[in-house]
């Protein structure tokens, strides 16, 4: 989310889920939207039998791209070169909106000035797409009143995931698309909470609602809040502390639901750097792979068995209500954290998570009207929501952008950490289906997901399985430069040839241990969605 | 016999969901009809997200690692053990040994509590999620 930050300023969805269903010009960019958020894509079809046109810009053939009236199927990783492209034609097309620019943005003149340079010819060979082709999406998204531009992890798990986000911002300021109702630019959050967590400062570098640990000012409130002095110092990463390994400075971990060792890449080094920690702790609902390394594993209460709030991807606040007590002696995470800290000398006596939301609205000003009454009464609150009168923003960067003026920052083409090669000739990218979800410890825990789908397969070009003469349900090993996997593979046109496609879901098949831990250098987002394998059929 | 109106805890769509619960356990799920992400419909997995809350291999009660293996143990002695273990690491690696990763599968509260504790308590600010992933 760095990009947005850095290009508008505030790293969030622009538009509300909703605004998706009367757009008239929709460009969906790295999202399996129909499989891994399927209330958006629904609002994707309610807006083509609106007569919406839908342009996908995906390397595989996805259920979407299949409506789409644009496919541009482009390789890997070459994200950054086609919408350069398209902005380029827009200049050339003269479709700039130009009141906007003037004043609204700024460094536009250095954007324009990158784009002349450009050789269109060139994108097409990098891209893999028809110039034709391009041309049209661009014409089609800068001639619209109302556009948005949908994207997800295709984008950002990228070396140049930084690059690809700002350059969709480029795109959609030199068109004047945002603002607006039904206009904008939507990253599409994984996660049920993935927003909160960031709000809440669950990252080594902000306090709540993005107040920088460096900053004196910021440091000093939440100071005096607490009453203790604070480090000024950002702390390390996820991956620098799960890929540090003997030598890693970290030498002991608390863990809250997360499951790093299928999660991340290159897992097989993060299984090592956790089995070296003096002691790991770790709270989760199930015995995740990640738990069973632990010294310690405590029982947490699930959504079902706890009240608190979930923030989506549309900036929505809302409450999660307590159904049932928790079962067995689990207990809700607020607890677990109050009794430990308790226990180190810094007793937290909240009553309930009402309080505790009463402190959040003191110190994040994004939250500043959120109390769980006023949540309790309606459907939730979107942030900003500055004060108890606040009604939420539906939609952002009305009058003015979050950071004042929006800015342009030019990016160009930057090339996968790893390339296929004549020993590793494939390139893979991985995703989710539709009936999993993540690292799979609720699904897999679920009886009907788990009859829809419980295996992974290796989707394969017809072109490839022909030339290594592999048929639907052969098994297959997959190997890259870091490990090897066995799993099933599926012929189908969903690839194009030259790549394969897999699922993260499955510990049988844990495609974690093959992919790269090269990453965005900004946001240090891991590159997920290119490296080079090799593929070998298993005879028996 | 009620319904719970509460917020599914898979995907960022964030739709609103009605938990069914009969004698203490919960059975079902249900669309919200008002809800303007849900609008009366759910994906497959907000159908049956009520099928994990049961499910026989949750985790109930706390367990600690002994010769090699993780065995029950009591509430305290857990919190107790986790407790001395951080404040031991913290001390001897002058509050730079210890990290924490938080989870966007959990509640704000919860996330909120957890860098609280991490930045007041033991003092450093290595903490993070999987944001990236």
């Amino acid at each position: 989310m760095t990009g947005l930050a850095t290009t508008f300023g505030s790293g969030a969805m622009t538009n509300s889920i909703n605004e998706i269903e009367q757009a008239e010009v929709i460009i969906v960019s790295g999202s399996n939207t129909t499989e891994a958020h399927p209330q958006v894509a629904r609002r994707i079809f309610d807006a083509l039998d609106n007569g919406a046109k839908l342009i996908v810009i995906d390397p595989r053939r996805t259920l979407l791209a299949e409506f789409a009236h644009i496919h541009l199927d482009i390789k890997g990783g070459t994200d950054i070169p086609l919408l350069n492209g398209m902005m380029r034609v827009i200049l050339d097309e003269n479709l700039v909106d130009d009141l906007f620019i003037e004043m609204r943005t700024e460094n536009y003149h250095a954007l324009r000035d990158m784009l002349f340079r450009l050789d269109l010819n060139k994108i097409a060979d990098i891209t893999g797409v028809a110039l034709e082709k391009i041309s049209a999406a661009a014409q089609l998204y800068a001639r619209a009143q109302k556009a948005v531009i949908c994207y997800c992890l295709g984008i950002t798990q990228h070396v140049c995931g930084t690059g690809n986000v700002e350059t969709i911002a480029n795109l959609a300021m030199m068109a004047g698309h945002v603002e607006k109702e039904f206009t904008g630019v939507d990253p599409l959050r994984g996660q049920n909470n993935v927003q909160g967590a960031c709000d809440m400062g669950a990252l080594p570098g902000v306090f709540p609602s993005y107040q920088a640990v460096n900053n004196p000012e910021h440091r000093e409130k939440f100071e005096r809040a607490w009453g203790v002095e604070l480090s000024p110092v950002p702390g390390l990463t996820l991956m620098h502390m799960t890929h540090g390994g003997p030598k890693s400075p970290v030498r002991g971990m608390f863990i809250m639901g997360e499951n790093p060792v299928l999660s991340e890449p290159k897992a097989n080094k993060v299984d090592q750097t956790l089995k070296e920690l003096e002691f790991l702790a770790v709270s989760d609902i199930f015995l995740s792979e990640t738990a069973q390394l632990a010294h310690v594993v405590f029982p947490a209460a699930s959504f079902a068995e706890k009240t608190g709030t979930f923030t989506n991807s549309e900036r929505r606040v809302q409450m999660v209500r307590q159904a049932i007590p928790p079962i067995g002696s689990c207990r809700p995470d607020c607890e677990i954290i109050m009794s430990i800290s308790e226990r180190l000398g810094y007793p937290m006596d909240y009553e309930s998570t009402a309080e505790i939301m009463e402190e959040i609205a003191l110190l994040a000003p994004t939250y500043g009207g959120m109390h769980h009454d006023r949540l309790e009464s309606s459907w939730g609150l979107q942030w900003p929501c500055w004060d108890r009168e606040h009604p939420g923003t539906p939609f952002l960067h009305k009058y003015y952008f979050s950071r004042g003026l929006g800015q342009f920052i030019p990016t160009t083409h930057q090339s996968p950490g790893e390339l296929p090669d004549d020993d590793y000739p494939l390139v893979l990218n991985t995703g989710m289906v539709y009936h999993q979800y993540r690292t799979a410890t609720m699904t897999r825990n679920s009886v009907t997901l788990n009859r829809e789908c419980n295996e992974a397969v290796l989707e394969v070009n017809p072109q490839d399985a022909a030339s290594y003469n592999i048929r639907t349900d052969d098994m297959v090993k997959l190997s890259s430069r870091r490990g090897s996997i066995t799993l099933k593979a599926q012929v189908t046109e969903q690839v194009g040839a030259g790549s394969v496609y897999t699922t993260f879901h499955f510990t049988e098949a844990p495609i974690n241990e093959l992919t790269v831990d090269t990453k965005d250098p900004k946001s240090k987002c891991p590159e997920f969605k290119v490296c080079a394998v090799k593929m070998e059929k298993i005879t028996t | 016999m009620k319904d719970v109106l509460t917020t599914c805890a898979y995907c960022g769509c964030g739709c609103g969901l009605y938990l069914h619960v009969e004698n203490g356990k919960v059975t079902g799920s249900m669309a919200s009809r008002n809800h303007p992400v849900s609008h009366h419909n759910l994906c497959v997995k907000g159908w049956h997200i009520h099928e994990f809350i049961h499910n026989s291999s949750r985790l109930t009660q706390p367990l600690m690692r002994k010769n090699g293996k993780l065995v029950p143990v009591s509430w305290d002695e857990a919190l107790d053990f986790t407790a001395e273990n951080l404040r031991r690491i913290r001390d001897n690696t002058n509050c730079q040994g210890l990290g924490v990763l938080a989870s966007a599968k959990c509640t704000n509260e919860e996330n909120y509590l957890l860098q609280k504790f991490t930045r007041t308590v033991l003092k450093t600010n290595n903490i993070d999620h999987c944001a990236r992933l």
